[in-house]
């Protein structure tokens, strides 16, 4: 960095001015402008879809603007590629931390460094003298030659602070910091945030749920469909009024009626144990009731989730599905017993990407179409498409693989194939992680009339104007143990971010 | 001991190693000499070096299985040439010559790899039939045993030799230097400098590695080139150490030696590999491939023995990962 | 560009083209009857292990293993006749006997393969390590109970197997034909062939979607095992004897005719009637070129390239219909 550099400190570190990108057709970013000040904290607010990502993506160098300026630490820069931006002292920390699980704490904290200082030859004695400089500078005491595999999230995500700022970052673009961390691991984490304001470093917050972050922020940008809808002082705003912003809608969809008549008992869990995911966990669900659990990442919901389903074997407990107790950590049994799973991180876990859409919805229904050892394939395309018709996906063909598909229609897919197998449970992880505003309302659509057919339905998210408008009740979840019920309609979005995080 | 030393790979081997020679040792007492070391080091060294490129070609997270028809190919191409130029070639230009061929083959294993992103697995299959077929069809078939007096020279050339007082003969060869140069100059590269660095991460995350901002690609040719190299190293070696240029030797081999490295510690999903565990994987398989009617078991049951090592040294720690996977979620 | 949009097509082109080539180089030859015949005697036992392979890819892993089984099952069946059956008796009298040989062989195959399955679902092995170090195993097996010598003297019944007619037509062909369609079937007209081409595409999202991945996986190793041990008895048949080291080139052969018939080595794509093309153009490819009096390694050398350029040619995307780049891209 030249010296002059540190003179025009009251110059902005990043701005950008009219920035447009498209994909293909696609409006990505249109017309946004940001400016990031030396030592300032800023979030960046904005839905799944909203275009967060892609204005990262522009900062870091992955991806070129189409269209308006880019100025970093006072250079206009027409192409930037991931190494230009890196040495103007722009670092991204991506959600998955992008650590190597097989090298050294140290080795981590360095490496970019030794590749930007052009090093023939490492030393490990180097590696650690920096690694243990960078973090006592953030105060926090990690074994530097640990290796990163066997660290906890928390201690990856601040390898990966060290590693920016082992490599003399400028900003730091944090993508979604907190979502994998407990309220303790959020606390220490902004400390050091402030800390590396005082250095006159700048950090860029990208999140789509950012109370407990706006506490550290100067100020907040709120971007909704690629335009930015509003900025200003973080003062100004609240977690209302980021969430009004964020989704363009000003009051929230309405809650279920409470008027629940009183239905069969569905499930009973009593008792459930998991070491070191959770304990004691009990709970009961009746037919046609949508329950919420909610929690951090790390709070174990999403292990309860799989254990529920079978996919993780609880070592005690039981559950009863109307009565029939169901054999724990067997995901046919828990199928047999009529419950659906629909997970969280649907390419990876959901969905067959490179399969038909046909072949996705149908997977679960191949022995009911099967007489004398071969399938009938009519008759078993044939209900698949019913079920896409009656869930509105939009596909010109139903034939093509079902990556071809928007985020929104591969959930209906997804929902399909559990609905197909006309389930008296279903557990929807997250079900409207990564869909835009539209089908996230058809999605909520789809799970009340599900509820109204008398299906019982767990909705695990930590999206909570959506727990809020479509359970009926809402379980907490903490450091592995159901915490607190509360039934809908009696708290707001504000106190239930307290209770979460309290 | 902490619990991770007895867990490594590298010391479940090294037992086995002592298991093996004790019982060997007890069965027949003269297992135990100098005679006995130095023919199994003799045994080790072509084994060693293409252990040590398979080994780097791991860690990087792929896989090759052309060395060996690379090392025929650079061992007969060279010896050809030689004696159609210059007959009197000094051994070590000669090798050379090998090793520039070897890392030319190797270089083109790594274009299609880094270049196009193919398979690993499946280009290396097919680029062994490819050398292997080049070298037969348009190079030739037949064995030459009268070969360039350079590398008779060598194959004479001893570090040392001689008789034990208790009447032992030994002979260590001029070749187990090169093994020496091969195993520090690898443990080099990967341990202290960045490029070895490199190739650790790469192996341990592909992704990652391009964030930080790492040349995948020509790390990836480098290892390729590095490891052809390594074979053209090891096929002159045998051609000179065996006194014949045999273009059918060798093929064939390579799953040996990739048993070696697993047995080693190498990971097949890549990021894991030390030059150590891999000299004790092989080891192991030469003692097996050398000695085991010594214990006992008939020769005909190498194959058995080897495969259920591999079975073994692969599966424990896979079954014990698996386990903690399922403990953890 | 539409016509070149799936492997299959391009291959069926490559075919077509290698067949014309070799009848235009040397029509008297490569057109004759005892060519064609022979051919079609020649390539059944690799195409045989080619299915296993493709079997075994299409849930993303390998087996490596064919080779060792087949010979392994192939020695058992052997060594069984052999001691049993005494080489003179009569063709009716020899038939209870071969049809045990050949249960034990089957019965070795599917074991094996078991094992194979076992390794790979349950200790969740690398299929490459697996049935790398299992087929060393059955390798040595077969060394073992031979002493690695060939095992010879057989009833002449066993021939027919592999050096048979029926209704004019090479037995071998037919058995590959009813393999093919078997196998093809299974693929696409079973639950099973969906569920190991689903497993393949994606394995986690297949434990998600409650499929019994344990089960699906013996079961595809297990069938692996049965078909390399049919390609052990074919092997058998025409040379007349068993070694523990018979056809070891051909387990090259196997991967690279499933790779060359359009089947992903990474799983969840592939279709037979692409290895059966693929194993045509090689049988055509090679017996033209034995009449061209090529030598036997440049057909080695002409089948690596080939793999190669045909994975080279794969990378190139020949559909440039409707790129949607969904900003889906945006996850977070």
């Amino acid at each position: 960095m030249p010296d002059d550099a540190t003179e025009r400190t009251s110059s902005p570190f990043v701005r950008l001015h009219n920035v447009i990108k498209h994909y293909g057709g696609v409006v990505a970013l249109d017309g946004v402008d940001v400016t990031i000040q030396p030592g300032e904290a800023v979030c960046l607010a904005g839905e799944n879809g909203s275009g967060k990502s892609t204005l990262i993506k522009i900062l870091a160098g992955v991806e070129q603007a189409t269209g308006g300026e880019v100025h970093i630490g006072g250079v206009r820069h027409t192409t930037l590629d991931p190494r230009v931006s890196a040495a103007a002292g722009v670092m991204v920390i991506y959600q998955d931390f992008s650590l190597f699980p097989n090298l050294s704490v140290a080795e981590n904290i360095a490496f970019s460094r030794e590749l930007t200082d052009g090093e023939k030859f490492a030393s490990q004695r180097r590696n650690k003298q920096l690694a243990r400089k960078v973090l006592e500078r953030i105060g926090v005491d990690i074994s530097v030659s640990e290796r990163v595999e066997n660290l906890s999230v928390a201690h990856k995500q601040l390898v990966a602070i060290c590693r920016a700022l082992a490599s003399n970052a400028r900003l730091i673009i944090m993508d979604e910091p907190t979502t994998a961390l407990t309220e303790r691991e959020v606390r220490s984490l902004l400390g050091i945030i402030r800390k590396l304001k005082d250095d006159g470093i700048a950090v860029l917050f990208v999140s789509h749920k950012l109370a407990e972050v706006l506490e550290v922020c100067e100020t907040v940008f709120v971007l909704r469909n690629g335009k930015l809808v509003a900025d200003g002082p973080a003062s100004e705003f609240d977690a209302a009024s980021l969430t009004r912003h964020m989704t363009g809608r000003d009051v929230p969809d309405s809650p279920p009626s409470t008027a629940q008549a009183v239905q069969n008992l569905l499930l009973e869990v009593s008792e459930l144990h998991k070491q070191g995911a959770f304990e004691n966990v009990s709970f009961s669900l009746r037919e046609g009731e949508v329950l919420g659990i909610s929690g951090l990442l790390g709070s174990g919901r999403t292990s309860l989730a799989k254990a529920l389903f079978g996919l993780v074997k609880a070592d005690s407990g039981t559950m009863k599905m109307e009565d029939n107790s169901i054999a724990l950590g067997d995901p046919l049994a828990a199928t047999q017993a009529g419950i659906g799973y629909v997970p969280e991180d649907r390419l990876t876990e959901g969905l067959f990407l490179t399969q038909s859409i046909v072949r996705n919805v149908s997977v679960g229904r191949l022995d009911s179409h099967t007489s004398k050892g071969f399938l009938n394939l009519q008759s078993l395309t044939g209900e698949a498409a019913d079920w896409l018709k009656r869930l509105t996906v939009k596909a010109p063909d139903i034939h093509a693989d079902v990556k071809s598909l928007s985020g929104g229609n591969q959930q209906r897919v997804a929902l399909a194939r559990w609905m197909a197998r006309a389930p008296k449970l279903l557990i929807l992880n997250g079900p409207s992680v990564g869909v835009d505003v539209g089908s996230k309302a058809d999605i909520h659509d789809i799970i009340r009339e599900l509820s109204q057919q008398g299906i019982g339905i767990i909705v695990i998210s930590d999206d909570l104007p959506e727990i809020l408008s479509v359970c009926h009740r809402i379980l907490i979840m903490k450091n592995g143990q159901l915490t607190d019920e509360i039934a809908s309609g009696t708290i707001d979005e504000t106190e239930l971010t307290h209770r979460l995080a309290s | 001991m902490s619990k991770q030393f007895w867990m490594r790979n590298e010391t479940l081997v090294a037992l086995v190693i002592i298991l093996f020679c004790l019982f060997a040792t007890a069965s027949d007492p003269r297992f135990f000499s100098a005679t006995t070391l130095s023919d199994l080091l003799r045994a080790s060294i072509v084994l060693g070096i293409f252990a040590i490129g398979a080994m780097l070609v791991l860690v990087s997270g792929g896989i090759d299985v052309s060395f060996t028809a690379i090392a025929v190919f650079a061992m007969y191409v060279s010896t050809v040439l030689t004696l159609g130029t210059i007959p009197d070639l000094p051994w070590y230009l000669i090798f050379t010559l090998s090793i520039v061929i070897g890392a030319a083959l190797g270089a083109l294993n790594g274009l299609l790899i880094a270049r196009f992103g193919l398979p690993t697995l499946i280009v290396t299959l097919g680029t062994l039939s490819v050398f292997r077929g080049f070298l037969l069809t348009f190079v030739g078939s037949e064995r030459i045993s009268s070969l360039p007096p350079g590398m008779r020279d060598f194959s004479r050339s001893m570090i040392a030799r001689g008789t034990t007082e208790a009447g032992n003969f030994y002979a260590l060869p001029l070749a187990l230097a090169a093994l020496v140069f091969v195993v520090v100059l690898t443990w080099f590269i990967l341990q202290k400098t960045t490029l070895g660095r490199c190739i650790f991460a790469i192996g341990g995350s592909v992704e990652s590695a391009r964030r930080v901002g790492i040349n995948v690609r020509a790390i990836q040719f480098f290892v390729y080139m590095y490891a052809g190299a390594l074979a053209g190293l090891a096929g002159i070696i045998h051609g000179s150490m065996g006194r014949m240029a045999d273009p059918f030797s060798l093929v064939g081999l390579e799953l040996s030696v990739i048993a070696a490295v697993v047995l080693g510690g190498a990971r097949l999903t890549g990021g894991y590999g030390t030059v150590s565990g891999t000299l004790l994987g092989v080891a192991l398989i030469v003692l097996v491939q050398n000695s085991l009617i010594v214990v006992g078991i008939p020769s005909t049951w190498q194959s058995v023995a080897i495969g259920l090592l591999i079975l073994i040294g692969t599966g424990l720690p896979a079954w014990q990962a698996k386990r903690a996977a399922e403990r953890a979620a | 560009m539409k016509v070149l949009s799936t492997p299959e097509s391009r291959l069926a082109i490559i075919t077509i083209a290698v067949f014309v080539m070799m009848s235009a180089l040397s029509p008297d030859r490569f057109l004759s009857e005892g060519n064609l015949t022979s051919m079609a005697f020649q390539f059944p036992e690799f195409a045989i292990l080619a299915l296993a392979m493709t079997l075994t890819m299409m849930t993303g892993g390998i087996d490596l293993s064919v080779i060792g089984v087949a010979n392994l099952s192939a020695v058992v069946a052997a060594t069984l006749l052999a001691s049993l059956a005494p080489a003179g008796i009569g063709t009716l009298e020899s038939l209870p006997w071969l049809a045990l040989a050949y249960g034990a062989a089957l019965i070795v195959g599917a074991i094996a393969g078991a094992i194979n399955g076992l390794l790979v679902a349950r200790l969740a092995l690398p299929p490459i390590l697996a049935t790398l170090g299992s087929g060393l195993v059955f390798t040595g097996f077969a060394v073992a109970l031979t002493g690695g010598s060939a095992v010879m003297g057989f009833p002449e019944s066993v021939a027919w197997l592999g050096n048979g007619t029926l209704f004019s037509i090479p037995v071998p062909l037919i058995v590959f034909a009813a393999l093919a369609l078997a196998l093809h079937v299974l693929l696409t007209r079973t639950a099973f062939g969906l569920r190991a081409t689903m497993y393949g595409a994606n394995p986690l999202a297949a434990l998600y979607a409650a499929i019994d991945t344990h089960r699906l996986l013996l079961r595809v190793y297990i069938i692996s095992g049965a078909f390399a041990a049919v390609a052990g008895l074919v092997i058998m048949s025409r040379a007349n004897s068993a070694k523990a080291d018979y056809g070891s080139s051909y387990l090259l052969l196997a991967v690279l005719i499933a790779v060359l018939g359009g089947v992903n080595p990474y799983g969840g794509r592939g279709r037979v009637i692409g290895v059966v093309l693929a194993v045509l153009s090689m049988q055509f490819l090679s017996s033209g070129l034995n009449m061209l009096q090529v030598s036997n390694f440049a057909r080695e050398l002409i089948w690596g390239a080939l793999l190669i350029i045909v994975m080279l040619i794969n990378t190139i995307n020949w559909q440039r219909r409707h790129v949607t780049t969904t900003p889906s891209g945006e996850k977070s």
